[in-house]
């Protein structure tokens, strides 16, 4: 990834800042710049998440690219935030833990590398609910 | 007067027990948890590292004390393994706790004293009025090189404070530090484990740095060892810090609430820390606490600080230590190695 697509998404990514519609109140993550909804009418803040939701649907991947093959197997769920939008992210959990409709809160997690010399993606993932820190 | 207002920790979910590393090279596992006094160490998983913990330690620090995070002026992360060589942990945290961008931030390297390093640096900010907040975070996921010694020790962990003079939970009186130029522990530029001076390590090193700091804060603000309701020393074993608990007069029960070590490990920069907050999470309201860390065979600083009534109200917002040590997943050697990176493909 280019760094500055990288350091573009850090809010995004660290703090799950995506945007609200002052207009129709619509909740976007990740951000929009225009509400789908409300077009030019919309007047679109910056909004941030608490990163609290639970899982909507999910895979388990064993065979993945690269940079991902040393965590497999590795749950990757669509996730519904408390206040609505959704959003794809890896809840750390051994496969058979996950289950739909599973709480989950954030924690935070490297999400990969550009290889030993490149730079590190620091992000967001999910853990189940239950569990401390 | 200057303290602590918030504290935070944090501890990966992962463990290895000392049978496991013996039972791979060879060792009599009984020896090892008589000779250390150690059980277990806790290992971070594969996309933990020094600056997830260190986020993850500051986060609760912030959640516990509700402080807004732009009013910290200051962010110092200490670590002997910090993710990038040029690059500073500390602007991640400052990002993750959204304290940017009107703040100064940097890393600290002592080996394992980095982080009480920290505290001193935001103590002085806060002193001169330059900041209203300052953290200082100790944060490892410290590396053994296979089938050394350091591999029955060396573990993950973290933990953070916010200093300040207002709504503190702690005043700490002063600060006093003992350094020298003693090679007991290093890694050079480029390697991937440090190198120790063995039983050098003892005397010369950890004891005397040790001992030395605890003596020279005591003199400095006239107390006695038996004025302490606590008292919590830099912990890469358990036997170390009970060995200096003795030389000096405390006694088992000023050191047992702190020492963590035998099922956490050495967490390094976030070893003294970690047990302060352990000891944080019981201690009544006018309790004195005294901690020394040590770092890299050359250098201890010694705290002497006492409970405030804020730590009634604080103290259950953020997970504690013996809620973070909890539910462990325990894995064998070859998961281990895999999740310290000590297998190249």
């Amino acid at each position: 990834m280019a760094v500055p697509r990288l350091w573009r998404r850090i809010p995004t990514r660290y703090n799950l800042i995506g945007t609200e519609c002052q207009t129709c109140r619509g909740l976007y993550f990740p951000p929009r710049t225009t509400c789908p909804m409300c077009r030019r009418d919309g007047r679109i803040v910056e909004r941030k998440f608490k990163g609290t939701g639970k899982v909507i649907t999910y895979t388990t991947i064993y065979s993945a690219s690269a940079a991902f093959h040393r965590q497999t197997p590795y749950v990757l769920a669509i996730v519904k935030l408390d206040e609505g939008p959704q959003l794809t992210g890896q809840i750390v959990c051994d496969p058979d833990e996950a289950k739909i409709g599973m709480k989950v809160r954030p924690v935070f997690r490297k999400l990969g590398e550009d290889g030993p010399e490149g730079v590190i993606y620091y992000g967001t993932k999910f853990v189940p609910a239950a569990e401390v820190s | 007067m200057i303290g602590i207002t918030s504290y935070g920790a944090y501890i990966p979910r992962y463990r290895i027990k000392v049978e496991e590393i013996a039972r791979v090279w060879g060792n009599d596992p009984e020896h090892i948890k008589k000779g250390l006094l150690m059980y277990e160490k806790s290992v971070p998983d594969l996309d933990e590292d020094t600056a997830t913990i260190a986020v993850e330690a500051a986060r609760n620090a912030v959640y516990r004390c509700n402080i807004d995070p732009k009013e910290i002026g200051a962010i110092y992360v200490g670590s002997e393994s910090h993710p990038y060589a040029v690059k500073p942990t500390a602007t991640i945290v400052a990002e993750a706790i959204r304290a940017t961008p009107e703040l100064t931030a940097a890393d600290f390297e002592f080996a394992c004293k980095a982080g009480s390093a920290a505290i001193q640096t935001c103590m002085g900010e806060v002193a001169m009025g330059a900041i209203k907040y300052g953290m200082a975070i100790g944060a490892d996921v410290s590396q053994g090189a296979p089938g050394d010694a350091l591999e029955y020790t060396a573990a993950a962990g973290g933990a953070a404070y916010i200093i300040g003079k207002k709504n503190l939970i702690a005043e700490i009186e002063d600060t006093f530090s003992f350094t020298t130029d003693t090679p007991d522990f290093w890694r050079r530029e480029g390697e991937s484990y440090p190198m120790h001076g063995g039983r050098f390590t003892g005397e010369p090193a950890y004891f005397k740095h040790t001992i030395s700091a605890t003596k020279g804060i005591m003199k400095k603000v006239s107390t006695k060892p038996s004025d302490y309701d606590y008292v919590v020393f830099h912990q890469p074993n358990g036997k170390f810090p009970l060995r200096v608990a003795k030389t000096l007069g405390f006694s088992e029960e000023q050191i047992g609430p702190g020492l963590i070590v035998p099922r956490l490990g050495n967490t390094y920069s976030g070893s003294s820390l970690m047990g302060l907050a352990a000891i944080l999470d019981q201690a009544k309201p006018g309790a004195r606490i005294l901690m020394t860390s040590f770092g890299s065979g050359a250098g201890s600083d010694a705290f002497s600080m006492t409970v405030t009534d804020g730590i009634e109200k604080i103290r259950d917002k953020a997970p504690t230590i013996a809620e973070l040590l909890k539910n462990p997943k325990y894995i064998d050697y070859a998961l281990y190695a895999k999740h310290k990176g000590k297998i190249a493909v």
